[in-house]
């Protein structure tokens, strides 16, 4: 964990109470996810409970207390894909990649989320991996998905 | 006005559409490509390439549109770029392959408005869509942009603009359907405590996960918002405004920062807007990723940077809001329709939709439909327009079921009712409500029980666990629902899924609670033989749920029409499917994990799925 960012992070909103929400959500798009170290720092330089700080970053879905893979894939589990086969996407990547949704594979290259609607229903059912999306997908296009990003 | 003469400078202006939907599908590389060419071909200084925000048309993205004249071009790529330059902007000949034809008939169709996604529609709040730039705010301005607020503020008196929107009859576009000048007023009257100021809020949570309409008018044409809420903050007598966006959507983040920053560059948002002495700025929050927190009293709690949890009201928002002052909140498509109601007047949008909605509502349409995309329609149109007209029908010739409006809140809207007039009441009296604006369209390949299960895991999920019929009744729920799924429910199962709805509609703390069950009430009401037929014979008719299909291949069919191809065994999953090429292919029950891939990839309809 980079430090100084974290405290940058933290100087940009002048220890604002109000502003935890918005400063766990930097450090989230910071570190791709929420380093205990870091929580901890913040509920120090904050001044706000290490409870309070822990309930607010498990009940938002935006935060994660894990490291996610450096491919991460998010399946979108949004009704327009629920209805055009997301959950057999979603099998299928989970058997390709032997894991189970929420998890990062070993190696560390891919981890496997859902999300909900990430608008373009027009292509569903999609996934993003990264900040790309592939759409329109069925189960035989993912193995070449993959391996756009596998080396 | 200066846009004016740079806007002659260029023959040829090309809207190239920079919505979600369509940057997915490589928009930005067109755009490129776009340039490139016209560059090569000595066009610069007679074509203009424009970045819009999304055009509606998603399904057949990316999109290209040519002013003047509105030539409606789809589904490019980068390789038709150098054709496409060099015949229509250096010849002057349209390219008619690029155009879009529709699926029934293969003519096509160069006029944007000759087509029918488009006829139907009537533009309000998506006044701008595919015309401007929306991180110019010079170009929303060349459009009439801004002068509802100038009225506003220099010419009428705040109890004016209040009428005004109290006339209209606009009600709000967040779900509840609340009459937008009646809650004004209750703002309007209510006093701030301890010296503090009154607030105004635009959520833009939109929490329905399959629809995206707030998202569309946030990315396309921000400043819409913006001068809604300036001309709301003088009739209610706010000082501070809030747009809070959902977590998910950075790109409708990153024009609205841009927009807000130009509003105040203009001296149209700030201290002492267009002199007229009224003070008002707006800040962005963004959502952190829970549905709840789209409902307005989660909305405030998470604004001031606690768990985004419902409370009981009263008070409402408007007398107990943000900070403990009063409140407004609205939804970003009822802001977006507020300056072209004091621009246009009251009467004119009166007459708009049917005897109590009024105006018009913008609907994500989607699901097993044609023209997958975002639609603005006058209220009190059918849904049979929208799906057959407008949507252009369901692909591949398969048979309409239902329609679900409202998310997870509303409900299913079946076949025999698509004559229903689009308004809030007649959804109610269906079972189902407006909502935010999600319109997913299901066939006879969607399974309702499917459905509601869905639903139902979804609000189970975001239930935020603070009361127990939520939290505990819609997980017993859900479990009745996968048991039935999964072929093992029972006949009391259904009487048992009744009585808990009942209740959980009773006894909830929110909107999020009292509506949980709606999904699965309209489809019992409508659709009870599909969970009997998931009971009784085991079965799940439109064969979604993996359990109760079992796959067998037409060994005649595989070996006498398919030769034998072997497809279906190479992709198989588990190692299910035995044979060799040229001869016939079976599962092996026990090992097959009922993917269904076998059934998509046979070209010759061997595989059979009962
Ligand atoms: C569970 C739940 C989720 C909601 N989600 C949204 C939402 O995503 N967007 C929205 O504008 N309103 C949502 N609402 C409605 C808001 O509470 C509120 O009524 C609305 O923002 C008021 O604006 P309007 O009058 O302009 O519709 C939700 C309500 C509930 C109960
Ligand atoms: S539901 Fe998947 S993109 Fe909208
Ligand atoms: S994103 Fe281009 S039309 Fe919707």
């Amino acid at each position: 964990m980079n430090e100084e960012r974290l405290t940058e992070i933290l100087g940009k909103y002048e220890a604002d109470q109000s502003a935890i929400i918005a400063v766990l959500q930097d450090i989230q798009a910071e570190f791709g996810y929420l380093p205990k170290d870091a929580i901890l720092t913040v509920s120090k330089e904050m001044n706000i409970p290490l409870s309070r700080v822990l309930s607010l970053a498990t009940f938002f879905n935006a935060f994660s207390m894990e490291p996610k893979g450096r491919h991460p894939i998010n399946v979108c589990v949004g009704t327009a894909c629920h209805v055009r086969g997301a959950q057999l996407i979603l099998e299928k990547l989970e058997r390709e990649l032997s894991i189970s949704s929420g998890d990062t594979t070993q190696d560390g290259d891919f981890s496997l989320d859902e999300v909900r609607c990430v608008g373009c229903c027009g292509l569903a059912p999609v996934i993003m991996v990264g900040d790309e999306f592939h759409g329109k997908l069925t189960q035989t296009k993912i193995p070449g998905v993959l391996k756009k990003y596998q080396k | 006005m200066e846009e004016q003469t740079s806007e002659k400078t260029y023959r040829i202006h090309l809207m190239v559409c920079a919505g979600t939907g369509c940057v997915s599908n490589n928009s930005f590389a067109v755009k490129d490509a776009l340039k490139e060419e016209i560059k090569k071909q000595g066009l610069e200084n007679e074509v203009l390439v424009v970045t819009t925000g999304c055009n509606g048309f998603c399904e057949r993205g990316p999109l290209l549109v040519v002013e003047p004249g509105k030539i409606f071009y789809q589904q490019l790529t980068i390789k038709d770029i150098p054709h496409l330059v060099e015949e229509h902007f250096l010849k002057g000949r349209p390219v008619e392959k690029l155009m879009y034809s529709p699926p029934e008939d293969k003519t096509p169709i160069p006029v944007l408005n000759d087509i029918a996604f488009f006829k139907g529609q009537v533009l309000i709040a998506l006044r701008n869509r595919g015309l401007i730039d929306p991180e110019k705010i010079d170009e929303y301005i060349a459009r009439d942009g801004y002068t509802g607020m100038a009225k506003a503020l220099t010419e009428m008196t705040a109890e004016e603009v209040l009428e005004e929107v109290k006339q209209s009859g606009l009600r709000g576009r967040g779900g509840g359907g609340f009459p937008t000048g009646l809650k004004w007023e209750f703002v309007r009257r209510a006093s701030t405590n301890n010296g503090g100021i009154k607030y105004i809020v635009c959520n833009g949570d939109e929490g329905d996960p399959g629809a995206f309409m707030d998202r569309s008018l946030l990315e396309a044409d921000p400043h819409s918002v913006i001068e809604g809420m300036v001309i709301g903050a003088k009739a209610i007598g706010a000082q501070q405004g809030i747009v809070y966006v959902r977590n998910e959507y950075p790109l409708a983040l990153k024009r609205l920062n841009i927009a807000l920053d130009a509003a105040r560059e203009y001296g149209l948002l700030g201290e002492n807007i267009l002199d007229s002495g009224f003070d008002f700025d707006i800040k962005v929050t963004r959502g952190a990723g829970a549905f709840v927190c789209g409902e307005e009293t989660a909305l405030l709690a998470s604004i001031e940077g606690r768990l985004g949890e419902p409370r009981p009201r009263p008070p409402f928002p408007a007398e107990k809001g943000l900070w403990g002052q009063p409140t407004c909140v609205n939804n970003v498509e009822t802001w977006a329709n507020i300056p072209v109601i004091i621009n246009r007047g009251a009467d004119w949008y009166h007459s708009i939709g049917t005897e109590t909605s009024k105006g018009t509502k913008v609907f994500s349409l989607v699901g097993k439909i044609n023209n997958t995309g975002l639609v603005e329609v006058p209220m009190g149109i059918s849904l049979k327009e929208i799906v057959y007209d407008i949507g252009g029908g369901i692909p591949g010739g398969k048979e309409f079921k239902a329609v679900q409006t409202g998310g997870p809140s509303g409900g299913c809207i079946p076949k025999e009712k698509i004559d229903l007039p689009i308004d809030y009441e007649s959804l109610s009296e269906a079972g189902s409500m407006m909502g935010s604006g999600g319109m997913v369209v299901m066939d006879e390949e969607t399974c309702m029980v499917d459905v509601a299960r869905y639903f139902l895991s979804f609000t189970q999920d975001e239930s935020c666990g603070k009361c127990t019929p939520c939290r505990e009744g819609t997980k017993e729920m859900l479990n009745i629902l996968t048991k039935i799924t999964e072929g093992k429910g029972t006949e009391e199962d259904l009487t048992l899924l009744l009585e808990l709805a009942q209740s959980i509609k009773d006894s909830a703390l929110c909107g999020l609670g009292n509506t949980a069950p709606n999904p699965v009430l309209t489809t019992l009401k409508y659709f009870r033989e599909e969970y009997e037929a998931h009971i009784k014979d085991k079965k799940c008719p439109a064969h979604v749920c993996r359990e109760l299909n079992t796959y067998t291949i037409d060994e005649v069919a595989c070996v006498n029409v398919g030769k034998g191809c072997d497809m279906c065994r190479r992709n198989c999953a588990s190692d299910a499917i035995v044979g060799e090429k040229g001869k016939a292919h079976t599962v092996i029950q026990d090992k097959c994990i009922k993917c269904g891939v076998c059934y998509d990839v046979c070209r010759f309809g061997a595989v059979k799925v009962d």
